[in-house]
């Protein structure tokens, strides 16, 4: 059994029309331990009820998700899974609790009922791994979206998180926060080994990720690497999404009667077939 | 007619150990029938600026012109001077607060006083222009709407207003592509059909590639760029300096050029993928007609 096994789930708002239909109607994905895996799809795809699937926020109105065994729906199961999968979410101010840096980061852990100087230790750590020391007594309200985005990764690993649940972590970042998130989740998955799952609707995030799985009014439509699921280009667009720039100049060009290979996604790969 | 922005300075909480200067000796004049992007980093004072258009901020030091008038005190002509200016705030769909779409759209111009009637039509007008069905969505609640779908019914609330200026805050954040270019597109046209001037501020550099006349680049407070958005691309190092990215498309154009392409960019090509892919193509086949080109020339 995968990590993460979403089989068949459906998920259906209370409250919502009947007629209306559920927000996923089927989804099932597997996730292997230590996987760079990107969602993607425009917005009322699902993509963001499916992320809250992942460590039991949501529970299915049918289909079975587990996390690393443990069936989301088992109330006794509920401290494990959300243990091991931490999620991070869009809007940076709304994940802080605490006045401190250092205090948000230990939240989780003194929760856990983890001994005091383990938590020190845990926070420092934590702290050190997305490069927030220097910050640690800090309030949060100075910091910037990047940094409390950082922080609330910090606040996942304390608690030794080992899958990071990233729902459009980036969409209220400017550019420069954006960047420096992603290398920070980039090097956690590398160095740490730390199983990532990207919610985003950029492509440029995606590039870097093992698979990508697009989603599209509640079911998984597309799946592959991100250069297999970027070469599709049309295709992406009637789903309404974006392939990276350098995918759709190469598609127009190749369409223009210029011949070059059929999965270029960077702009300098572009460039290097542009220029042979 | 135009918003003129003179030497402002702007000091948050002064006196006190939070004093920070968000914006300084700022000057720039919006002309009236101009769509401006004011563009920066987080705090470099963007925000704060918009603020400053309609009056919710009084400079420290410097003033604020509309047509003619300043915005200082309280008077009459003051009032209809910040009346001209149309405020759209960041998320604004976290202000949506009444039953249904059409009461949240009708609070604004019921406030301005106007008849019923004439309620009706504004709320009617604001609602086609921003691309929410009236007869579908007048009596939902705003809050089942989706995300963009909230986020277009909060900007028709402040269209219906009619103001001259429409000032926007990080109109597109954490939309989607598609969500983001129909809106956009949507401001376009309420730049082009009902003539209303557009000043929005983003750090989304392909959508002010796209859609702006002019874009305005704050850093620390300061103006440090005003230019066209094609002349972005020779203003690499000021606008990375600002903490910004060049648009995408630039990026792409500058690598291709950096591997010894030589591409004749001109400034329209610059900014949409149709230009640079026309002006690609040229440079791989040089000859004047491409059709009878068909076997030669390929790279």
């Amino acid at each position: 059994m995968a990590f993460i096994e979403i089989e068949n789930l459906v998920h259906r708002y209370e409250g919502r029309d009947e007629s209306e239909p559920p927000a996923l109607k089927g989804v099932n994905i597997s996730v292997e331990e230590g996987e760079f895996l990107a969602i993607v799809g425009t917005n009322g795809s699902g993509k963001s009820t499916l992320a809250k699937h992942l460590n039991a926020i949501l529970l299915p109105t049918a289909g079975r998700v587990t996390v690393d065994g443990r069936n989301t729906a088992d109330p006794a199961e509920l401290w494990e899974i959300r243990k091991t999968v931490g999620m991070v979410f869009q809007n940076p101010d709304n994940q802080i609790i605490a006045a401190i840096v250092e205090d948000d980061v230990a939240f989780g852990p003194e929760n856990l009922g983890v001994p005091p100087e383990e938590i020190r230790q845990r926070v420092k750590d934590a702290l050190a791994s997305v490069r927030m020391e220097k910050y640690r007594d800090f309030a949060p309200h100075l910091l910037s979206g990047g940094q409390k985005q950082r922080i609330a990764i910090a606040g996942a690993l304390a608690m030794q998180t080992r899958c990071l649940v990233l729902d459009e972590p980036t969409s209220m970042l400017d550019p420069v926060g954006r960047r420096s998130l992603m290398e920070t989740v980039k090097r956690l998955h590398r160095e740490q080994g730390i199983t990532v799952i990207l919610i985003t609707h950029f492509m440029e995030e995606a590039i870097g990720a093992d698979r990508v799985i697009v989603l599209s009014k509640g079911q998984a439509v597309m799946e592959g690497t991100p250069r297999e699921v970027y070469c599709r280009e049309q295709e992406m667009k009637s789903l309404g999404l974006e392939v990276p720039l350098a995918a759709e100049v190469a598609a127009r060009l190749r369409r223009n009667g210029l011949k070059f290979p059929e999965d270029i996604m960077t702009d300098e790969e572009l460039a290097v077939a542009l220029c042979q | 007619m135009s918003i003129e922005i003179k030497n402002v300075s702007y000091t948050y909480m002064p006196g006190t150990p939070f004093e920070s200067k968000a914006l300084d000796d700022v000057s720039l004049t919006v002309e009236e029938g101009s769509f401006v992007a004011i563009a920066g980093h987080t705090g470099s004072g963007k925000s704060t600026m918009l603020q400053h258009m309609n009056g919710l901020l009084q400079p420290t030091s410097g003033e604020i012109v509309i047509d003619g008038q300043a915005l200082f005190g309280k008077g009459k002509e003051v009032k209809s001077a910040r009346d001209k200016v149309g405020m759209v705030f960041q998320y604004p769909e976290h202000q949506l607060f009444e039953e249904t779409v059409e009461a949240d759209i009708a609070f604004g111009p019921k406030n301005r006083g106007l008849s019923e009637k004439e309620v009706a039509a504004r709320v009617k007008m604001a609602m086609e222009f921003v691309g929410v069905d009236y007869e579908a969505y007048r009596q939902k609640s705003p809050f089942g709407l989706s995300g963009g779908e909230m986020r277009r019914v909060a900007i028709a609330g402040v269209v219906a207003l009619s103001p001259k200026y429409l000032v926007l805050d990080e109109p597109t954040a954490g939309l989607n592509p598609q969500g983001r270019d129909e809106l956009l597109e949507k401001i376009r046209e309420l730049h082009e059909k009902r003539h209303m001037t557009i000043v929005f501020v983003s750090h989304d550099m392909d959508a002010i590639a796209r859609y702006a006349e002019r874009i305005i680049v704050l850093s620390g407070g300061r103006l440090v760029l005003d230019a066209a958005p094609y002349e972005a691309y020779s203003n690499k190092e000021t606008i990375e300096s600002a903490g910004l990215l060049l648009p995408r498309l630039t990026t792409l154009l500058r690598t291709v050029e950096a591997h010894g392409l030589k591409l004749n960019l001109k400034p329209k090509d610059m900014l949409t993928v149709e230009g640079a892919v026309r002006a690609i193509m040229a440079a791989k086949r040089p000859a004047p007609k491409a059709k009878n080109n068909q076997r030669g020339g390929k790279g």
